[in-house]
């Protein structure tokens, strides 16, 4: 490689990364910021407005043909958009939410804003990585921020559970990651994408597709798939609430998008198809299962989440275009509703223990105390349940649908059993938010006086966007699939034609 | 001016007002009270509509002018738009339904004064408005569902606006329910029509629609009767209407009477080409609507409540537009319906006005402590003698009442003579069962001129039959309510000459005939090749319709003269007897539904699905939830908590993916 125009080439290559650098500027402001005065108030509108200049920026990237930057290492264009769309958006959400929220926990430190920006960097990185080089950079970026964003809460045994656990089993899982992707570049000789799948012209080695396995593992843990989800419902209960709804949307995301693009350019033949649909059909079952005997919201909506992995991994077993573009679709609609339950949850919270301790019960009545809160939250659990007219449903169809074109029937079929099951968890939700009050609830689980988080119209407003949002989802929602149709219909345009 | 920026505004100017009166005031409960304003926004937002419809009508070329605002929904070959259409057909009804809309609206106002709900009120009636104008302005099946599926709701809405008293959200659900059978229908029919034609805009629909298989085509225009005789009160389903009766006055009249009920007529006018493909078909809807009429006018002659005369009233002539569509003469369903929404949106805002001053006395009698317990200020028994007192009520009453008889050259006269006319000139052309329809019409016409005299007798006539008659007195409404009587009444007396029968002329001055139909280039079809019926027979039908009318009239006034008050009612229940019982009783059609289907179906849940859902499904219920609890109890199990065992387990994962992937590969 010829690397005298290296450097210019580079600079002109910079606003493929305009997102990144933002944020990560950003980051690195509010540590300086916070290092000159503690908890300096400007720093939360600092980052919302980081991630709002960020998300400007990606929308009108849209439509842009795909192409790579910096020598072929990332990808740009309309997918990396949509991609950086989502992740800047959860950011954007999480930043509106938590200030009221972690003031009452007494936790507004600068930090958190500085590994939130540093965070969405790594998943940018990652969601739009054209070589496994940069798939494991933006892999553990992301993972150390969010190690230390789970243990946030440090006098809390809780909190310490949660970010260790997160972290020894994050750095266990990341050896078989990192070992996948040493096979796959020992039998290719190759770190990019787009070049792993025609690098075979007389058969593929077995020790490739042990590469793939492990690189589905790795990925696996990320975005918890059973059975390599075991430390979610620990970590996601003990990490700060409005922070879990950022793990728990945005960092699946990346990852998706991230193996997504591994499985659509880099696998020669669709044999990865049948261990995807055995993960599906794993993941599904533990986590609806599971979810079914939570008393406390935070570890529901954990197996909840694991449960939409379990979706998520029927659309990538169809293994085909009109799949992958259904996944994309389905992780804008689950951020969404994800992002919202936990606003909700976070803005209910009043047990010092980011919710650790607090039961179901704890949210009885709140439909009718808080209306606006109340009727978001059962617009986001009708929504993770898939009915209609709101996005999950849409969603769920787009997922679904593939994979019966693809032959994956039985597959379909057991998620939609599966998703029935889910109705149990959810609809409880809406009915102690409803049909039941404070008196109905032991004494230990009603919230205290003044428990609450301050009432803060930004953070109400954000949530009530976001079951506006899924309501538009729900019902205007061929502009979006088109949108991600187009994304691998110009994607496979490319690949074509390297 | 832009015709598709004036269809814009036209559709979106009610659903702005209902925004306006329906969800600001849920945030600004000051403007709840501001009545001023809620009415002066509401009206004008029909009002206006009202403006540029005359406007479209003014200026329409002979060209349909088709909008597309953007695709609803696109599925596989399925595209569907939000797409409307002005023709000749849609401008007429458009007409109807903002010009009546807007006087009802401003009728409203003075109606609905000091009630509480008023904003809701409004609210909802120009919700109905924007829906209306989606059902008969649509270019597709669908959007015309929509449209349909929201006037039933805003019907329901209102027939439950005063939702407090229990028997008027039972009428409201009845309505609802009774409605859902027939929309039932509907819906299937237009699952056979895209099976069959695979699109649902008009353009298509009525091009290749007429080619369909007969068979098929019988069953698609019988489901599409079935969903017209829902909303249109046609027998089987009628029961809903008089029932509905519950709703504020204004909105019987909008509502049940000008607009939304002829919503079926509608329907069938738009498909008639499908209809005319299917006579055996036509006979049915023909009979079925005779039926009704004659059903419904007799029910009519036992009814003392004034607003239930009235409801059976519509009953009776939403049967004579179906005779009208029997017949293969849809363009005169469509005058009836025009003129219809002239004389019976009169007649009720004047029912309206007398309630209005019969609380009033109710409640001055009151105030001089009486008790008012058995008092109902809807009863004809204790009314009379209003005419002294609302004198503009009463002659726009009288005026309505003569042209719903149909007295020579009222508007009425002109439109059921019509109907009658082309019933019998499809039997004169060989069909029989013109002279059925043509019959059962002509005793319906008797009965109608006499049971509408009947009403106008009992409450404008004679003495006052309230209690303490000399000292309480009603008064005459505000100018706010006879503005829109006069109006109306006017309307009545000149609303026939768009229609002026064979005998002028050969038929050629006959405007809503040349307009509409599609031999002269307009959207309904007619029935061809009919005999000529002579010049002197068609005299002597005119005399003869005439003359039914005039004696029906006559004897109504003869048998409830000054005087008489309520004897006649008594001396025909003797006559009659047996048969005057079973009209007062509905014909028992309201009992039949409700011990066959209702308690039938209560008794089938109580005695067989009760015992099956508590026993069987539950028991599979339980036991699959039981079978899930346990199987989570066990595998949380396997969530112990302790890292080393999550490690383990992750390291079986591993074991498994590489198996699995092995096995792919």
């Amino acid at each position: 490689m010829d690397l005298s125009g290296a450097f210019t080439a580079m600079w002109a290559d910079l606003p493929a990364i305009f997102s990144m650098l933002i944020v990560g500027a950003a980051g690195l402001v509010v540590i300086l910021m916070e290092a000159f005065q503690n908890r300096d108030p400007r720093i939360p509108w600092l980052t919302a407005g980081a991630f709002g200049l960020a998300m400007g920026w990606e929308a009108f990237q849209l439509g842009t043909a795909p192409d790579t930057a910096f020598f072929e290492q990332l990808r740009t264009g309309g997918y990396a958009a949509y991609i950086n769309l989502l992740i800047l958006g959860a950011g954007l959400f999480t930043t509106l939410v938590s200030p009221p929220y972690l003031r009452r926990l007494n936790r507004n430190f600068g930090e958190v804003y500085a590994l939130l920006l540093f965070a969405t960097v790594g998943m940018i990185m990652l969601g739009t990585s054209n070589t496994l080089i940069s798939v494991f950079v933006g892999l553990e970026t992301m993972s150390v921020c969010l190690y230390i964003m789970a243990g946030l809460l440090r006098e809390d045994e809780g909190g310490i559970e949660s970010g260790f656990k997160y972290f020894v089993l994050g750095a266990f899982s990341t050896g078989f990651l990192l070992y996948g992707i040493a096979l796959m570049y020992g039998t290719t000789g190759t770190m990019h994408l787009p070049e792993m799948a025609g690098a075979f012209p007389d058969g593929v080695p077995l020790l490739f597709w042990a590469g793939v396995g492990l690189v589905i593992v790795g990925f696996g843990f990320k975005v918890s798939a059973a059975p390599f989800h075991m430390w979610t419902p620990d970590v996601y209960q003990g990490a700060p609430t409005t922070l879990t709804g950022y793990m728990s949307t945005a960092s699946k995301a990346s990852a998706f998008a991230a193996l997504i693009l591994i499985l659509f350019f880099a696998l020669p033949s669709a044999q990865a198809s049948l261990v995807l649909a055995v993960l599906a059909l794993i993941t599904m079952a533990v986590g609806n299962v599971m979810a079914l005997r939570q008393a406390n919201v935070k570890r529901m909506l954990a197996y909840s989440s694991i449960a939409h992995a379990g979706y998520m991994f029927v659309a990538l077993a169809s293994g085909t275009t009109a799949g992958y573009s259904g996944a994309l679709f389905y992780l804008l609609v689950y951020t969404v509703m994800n992002l919202g339950a936990f606003g909700v949850l976070a803005l209910l919270e009043w047990d010092g223990m980011a919710g650790r301790k607090q039961t179901l019960s704890s949210l009885a009545g709140m439909g009718l105390e808080r209306p606006v809160l109340g009727a978001s939250m059962a617009v986001f659990m009708f929504s993770l349940i898939g009915f209609p007219p709101f996005g999950g449903f849409i969603g769920k169809y787009y997922i679904f649908a593939p994979a019966v074109s693809a032959g994956l029937t039985w597959l379909v079929i057991i998620g939609l059993l599966f998703s029935a099951m889910s109705g149990y968890y959810y609809l409880r939700v809406i009915y102690v938010l409803y049909m039941q009050t404070a008196a109905d609830v032991a004494e230990a689980d009603r919230a205290p006086e003044g428990g609450f988080a301050q009432p803060a119209w930004l953070s109400t407003a954000a949530v009530a966007l976001c079951a506006v949002l899924l309501l538009v989802l729900g019902v205007a929602f061929s502009g979006v699939v088109d949108v991600t149709e187009m994304l691998f219909i110009q994607a496979d345009a490319m690949a074509q034609t390297p | 001016m832009d015709s598709e920026l004036l269809v814009r505004l036209i559709l979106l100017l009610p659903l702005a007002g209902a925004l306006f009166s329906g969800v600001l005031p849920l945030f600004l409960p000051q403007l709840r009270t501001s009545e001023g304003l809620i009415g002066t926004v509401s009206t004008a937002a029909v009002a206006l509509p009202f403006a540029f419809a005359v406007y479209l009508f003014a200026t329409f070329s002979g060209d349909p002018i088709i909008t597309s605002y953007f695709t609803w929904m696109a599925a596989g070959d399925l595209s569907i738009d939000f797409a409307y259409r002005i023709d000749e057909l849609s401008l007429i009804m458009l007409l109807v339904v903002t010009g009546v809309g807007s006087v009802i609206h401003l009728y409203s106002t003075g109606y609905m004064h000091g009630d509480s709900g008023f904003w809701r009120f409004f609210a909802y009636l120009n919700l109905f408005i924007f829906a209306m104008l989606n059902l008969i302005l649509a270019n597709n099946l669908p959007v015309l569902f929509l449209g349909w599926e929201g006037v039933g709701l805003c019907s329901y809405l209102l027939i439950g606006f005063w939702y407090t008293d229990l028997s008027n959200s039972a009428a409201a659900n009845k309505a609802f329910i009774v409605n859902r059978v027939g929309d039932f229908a509907f819906l299937l029919a237009m699952f056979f029509l895209f099976r069959e034609v695979g699109a649902l805009d008009f353009g298509t629909l009525l091009a290749e629609g007429p080619g369909i298989d007969t068979t098929v085509l019988g069953f698609i225009v019988l489901l599409i009767f079935i969903g017209a005789t829902g909303k249109s009160a046609q027998l089987p389903l009628f029961v809903w209407l008089p029932d509905a009766m519950a709703g504020p006055t204004p909105v019987s009249a909008l509502i049940h009477a000008a607009t939304m009920v002829t919503s079926g007529l509608y329907l069938l006018a738009r498909l008639s080409p499908m209809v005319l493909e299917v006579p055996h078909i036509m006979v049915i809807i023909g009979i079925v609507g005779a039926i009704t009429a004659l059903m419904a006018a007799t029910i009519a002659i036992t009814q003392n409540d004034i607003k239930k005369v009235l409801a059976y009233s519509t009953v009776s002539q939403l049967g004579f537009m179906f005779m009208a569509a029997g017949v293969g003469a849809f363009f005169v369903a469509i005058f009836h319906v025009v003129t219809h929404a002239f004389f019976k949106g009169c007649l009720f805002l004047c029912s309206g006005s007398v309630i209005h001053s019969m609380e009033h006395v109710e409640h001055d009698l009151e105030a001089k402590g009486h008790n008012m317990a058995g008092f109902d200020p809807q009863d004809m028994r204790t009314m009379g003698g209003l005419k002294d007192y609302m004198p503009s009520t009463r002659w726009t009453y009288l005026i309505s009442t003569l042209a719903i008889a149909g007295i020579p050259l009222l508007a009425g006269f002109f439109s059921k003579d019509e109907i009658l006319f082309k019933s019998f000139e499809l039997g004169y052309s060989g069909a029989f069962y013109g002279y059925v329809v043509w019959g059962i019409a002509v005793v319906t016409a008797l009965l109608t001129a006499f049971y509408m005299l009947r009403s106008y007798m009992l409450t404008f006539e004679g003495e006052p039959r309230w209690p303490d008659a000399d000292t309480v007195h009603p008064h005459e409404s505000p100018a706010s309510m006879t503005i829109p009587l006069w109006i109306l009444a006017g309307l009545s007396i000149v609303g026939g000459y768009i229609g002026l029968p064979a005998v002028i002329q050969g038929g050629d001055l006959n405007w809503i005939h040349h307009f509409l139909g599609e031999p002269y280039g307009g959207p309904v079809h007619e029935m061809k090749d009919l005999a000529k019926v002579p010049l002197a027979l068609k005299w002597g039908l005119v005399g003869f319709g005439s003359l039914i009318a005039i004696v029906g009239a006559y004897i109504g006034y003869r048998a409830y003269r000054p005087g008489q008050a309520m004897a006649y009612d008594t001396a025909l229940q003797n006559r009659l007897g047996g048969l005057y019982t079973f009209w007062d009783a509905k014909y028992h059609i309201d009992d039949f539904y409700n011990e066959v289907i209702v308690d039938g179906l209560l008794d089938t849940s109580k005695k067989v699905l009760q015992p099956m859902d508590a026993t069987l499904i539950d028991g599979v219920v339980n036991g699959v939830a039981a079978l899930s609890q346990s199987v989570s109890n066990g595998v949380s199990r396997i969530q112990t908590g302790l890292i080393q065992n999550y490690a383990l387990m992750l390291v079986l994962g591993v074991v498994l993916v590489l198996g699995l992937i092995m096995v792919g590969a």
